[in-house]
């Protein structure tokens, strides 16, 4: 009964640039004598890329045509037709100029559209493909503990805090092991403008090794104070990331690491073995607060976002769904999000009409529905969600698990002739985006974009 | 056991709680008296707290555990009875007085009778099969298979055309699972099956219902397919579930390998109004793969 996904995930990061292909097994987990209840039962990695380094054109612009170069010469290593691939994600990081990176990446693997469902993610979703490659969550789900992990890449940090397996927070600072480039002689060939007022070195200086450590003890404890480990202070403000919603974190039981950092933390390299400030910031970091407790490297160091994108993005749908008239893959869907008041509302069709106003595409409406819901509950949602329909495709995701029901009662009411999407078991909040593919048994492959974890932030995209 | 007995029982348990075990053996010195109980906790006409309202996923009754908190967190995952605690070799009271309560439910939805009022309530004619008591129904499946001529007849002129799809509702084994799913089922899978442009007879419920009576129900319709909501037999976990039994020109004799079944239907398990409308796409794929039960499965298969 197992089918199979074929997914890709490419991290286009500051300094690296990696592929993965995954199998992911989707299984109906329910006996026979049941609804199916379809579920990823397997990950498995069946081609991992060299770690490249990300070509660019200038320092802070990805060289989109030889990214894609990369890619095709992967599919080929892979040997893996473009076809053959279901989903996947691209994630691309940096310090600056990310949308216009993203636009860049996308337009040179426009030929692979179709193949990844996911064409960018923000630091939010990156952080939380970290955690998930690194099996941060995994092992907070084994042993029950709070976890905080860190992924520590080239230019930026980007933090989750897991407690019980469950992701609830996320963060991201401008701090990684590539902010100050070294020739090897030790001559500095670039220095990232976020360390403006924090490094005063230039490019064409040879600074003694002492004042490199320096700058890492300083980054290392950005680190801490966004762990919770010392006082937050100016400079924990300073590198938190513009779309980051930054803040410290409350300290967790265990610290985990990954991204390229990591590698240096429990193993010594030669401080300039990789031209970066990566070996010393490593030795910082086991010097400091963050090695103080408990703390653990991931499963996967330097490939956890990689791997995270190829097989954490993809997540299913519940198992009794409604769709008709809808061509799959769909992609970049808007969510528009009500609250459980205003599904009660007698008002709801107007704030429908009203909330729909706000994007230029059509969004897909998000409810909470209601847990083991009266048919009763389900016909006067679909009569309000009906009265608010003028033309087009009606585009639903619920969290309850209803929306066979509630997509035969908007059937009845819209006719036959009205393309429907109506998935269940999927939270979407205001503001984040949602990608649907093809069916895999009876559920559907989806994935939710730039995931806002932190409540400050909703509402502010409405 | 009747309702008065059962909140008797309950409520002479709980005021038994506060007591000291009977000494047994000389040498008993309980080293630690326990949690004081006050006196007169229950006044006459007081309620007792209903035991049952406990959910049994947050129900940890371990006293001193090396780690409580993990153990709660797995035992949100199942409703077995775990971390139950002891009280000597034996059970805690609380425990004791669930289990013997979910085990009177479970006897009560067996035992009970769907209200006499439901079927008209809900616009069903009421038909009922050979069985004449619930003794008779659950001693003799064979009677619950069967109508007499009087019943038949009213099949007849509640479903005077041969349609599509016939939906019964029986009481089965627990008739708590028809008060309390039937009609959210019924409804949503009555809505799907009409979003799918497929034709239904008039729903009709029966009482002293085995599965097999869908067969008997086929035999004086002809309907191409029978879809019986039926009480499952109830356990200790819920007294509530409910199956569809879905049957592909369904007749007397018809083999019990040519029913598709939905069971666990039941708020904790598969949603009614969910389980209705997946009933719904079920029938549509019988009706045109034009096989059911485990021929579906096969065809499905391959």
């Amino acid at each position: 009964m197992a089918e199979i996904l074929r997914s890709v995930g490419l991290d286009v990061g500051t300094s690296t640039t990696q592929l993965i292909v995954s199998e992911l097994t989707v299984e109906n987990r329910a006996s026979s004598f049941s609804v199916p209840d379809m579920e990823i039962a397997g990950r498995k990695i069946i081609y991992k890329s060299p770690v490249h380094f990300t070509p660019l054109i200038d320092k802070d612009h990805v060289d989109g045509a030889a990214i894609g170069k990369i890619v095709a010469k992967e599919y080929e290593n892979a040997h893996i037709d473009r076809s053959s691939v279901d989903t996947g994600a691209i994630i691309i990081t940096g310090e600056t100029s990310r949308k216009e990176n993203a636009r860049a990446v996308l337009n040179a693997l426009s030929d692979f559209a179709g193949d990844f469902v996911v064409a960018t993610a923000g630091p939010d979703l990156e952080s939380i493909l970290a955690a998930k490659g690194a099996d941060a969550d995994g092992y907070s789900d084994r042993t029950g503990k709070t976890v905080l992990h860190m992924d520590i890449g080239g230019g930026t940090s980007n933090f989750s805090r897991i407690e019980s397996g469950r992701i609830t927070q996320t963060g991201c600072l401008n701090v990684g092991g590539r902010l100050v480039k070294l020739d090897d002689s030790g001559v500095i060939t670039y220095v990232s403008p976020v360390l403006e007022g924090i490094f005063d070195k230039r490019v064409g200086e040879r600074p003694p090794l002492s004042q490199l450590e320096a700058l890492a003890d300083t980054l290392a404890q950005a680190l801490e104070m966004a762990a919770g480990l010392r006082p937050p202070t100016d400079l924990l403000r300073r590198l938190t990331t513009a779309e980051s919603s930054g803040g410290a974190f409350a300290p967790a039981e265990v610290i985990s690491f990954s991204g390229g950092v990591a590698d240096c933390i429990e193993t010594e390299h030669p401080p300039l073995a990789f031209g970066d400030l990566g070996p010393i910031l490593g030795r910082a970091i086991r010097k400091s607060r963050l090695c103080a407790g408990q703390y653990r490297l991931g499963s996967e160091t330097i490939r956890a976002t990689v791997i995270g994108a190829g097989c954490h993005a993809a997540q299913l749908s519940g198992s009794t769904v409604f769709y008709r008239g809808i061509s799959f893959p769909m992609k970049n869907l808007p969510a528009a999000a009500f609250s459980p008041s205003e599904q009660e509302s007698p008002q709801l069709p107007q704030i429908i009409r009203q909330r729909r106003q706000a994007f230029d595409t059509l969004p897909i409406l998000a409810f909470p529905g209601y847990q083991a819901a009266h048919y009763a509950q389900i016909v006067a949602l679909a009569e309000k969600i009906a009265a608010a329909w003028d033309a087009g495709p009606l585009l639903l995701a619920i969290e309850a698990d209803m929306a066979k029901a509630l997509g035969h009662a908007l059937s009845l009411r819209l006719g036959n002739n009205t393309p429907i999407l109506c998935i269940d078991r999927v939270r979407l909040e205001s503001g984040s985006y949602l990608d649907v593919g093809a069916p895999v048994g009876t559920a559907l492959p989806v994935v939710i974009k730039t995931l806002i974890l932190n409540t400050s932030k909703e509402g502010s995209s409405v | 056991m009747n309702k008065q007995e059962l909140t008797a029982l309950v409520a002479e348990l709980l005021q038994n709680m506060g007591q000291e075990p009977a000494v047994k053996a000389s040498d008993y010195h309980p080293a630690d008296p326990g949690p004081v109980q006050p006196e007169n906790a229950y006044q006459d006409g007081d309620f007792v707290p209903d035991v049952t309202q406990l959910d049994l996923r947050k129900l940890y009754l371990t006293e001193n555990p090396a780690d409580g908190e993990t153990f709660r967190k797995m035992k949100l995952k199942t409703p077995a009875r775990l971390g139950s605690g002891r009280a000597g070799p034996r059970y805690k009271t609380l425990t004791m007085l669930r289990f013997r309560a979910d085990h009177a439910a479970a006897q009560d939805a067996v035992f009970s009778q769907v209200p006499e009022d439901f079927a008209e309530k809900n616009g069903m004619p009421a038909l009922q099969t050979m069985c004449r008591s619930k003794d008779e129904y659950l001693t003799r499946p064979d009677l619950g298979r069967v109508f007499d001529e009087e019943n038949q007849n009213k099949l007849r002129a509640a479903v005077p055309a041969k349609p599509t799809v016939q939906i019964v509702v029986g009481d089965g084994l627990s008739s708590a699972a028809i008060t309390a799913n039937a009609m959210d089922c019924l409804l949503s899978l009555q809505d799907g099956l009409k979003a799918r442009g497929i034709s239904t007879g008039q729903p009709v419920f029966v009482r002293y219902c085995r599965v097999g009576a869908g067969d008997a129900v086929g035999d004086v319709t002809g309907c191409d397919v029978v879809c019986v909501l039926i009480g499952e037999r109830p356990g200790l976990v819920t007294d509530k579930s409910m199956s569809a039994y879905i049957t592909y020109q369904p007749h007397t004799g018809v083999s019990e390998s040519a029913r598709t079944v939905v069971s666990n239907i039941h708020a904790q398990g598969t949603p009614p109004a969910e389980a209705g409308a997946y009933a719904a796409e079920l029938i549509e794929k019988i009706l045109q793969r034009k096989v059911s039960g485990v021929g579906l499965h096969l065809e499905a298969g391959a």
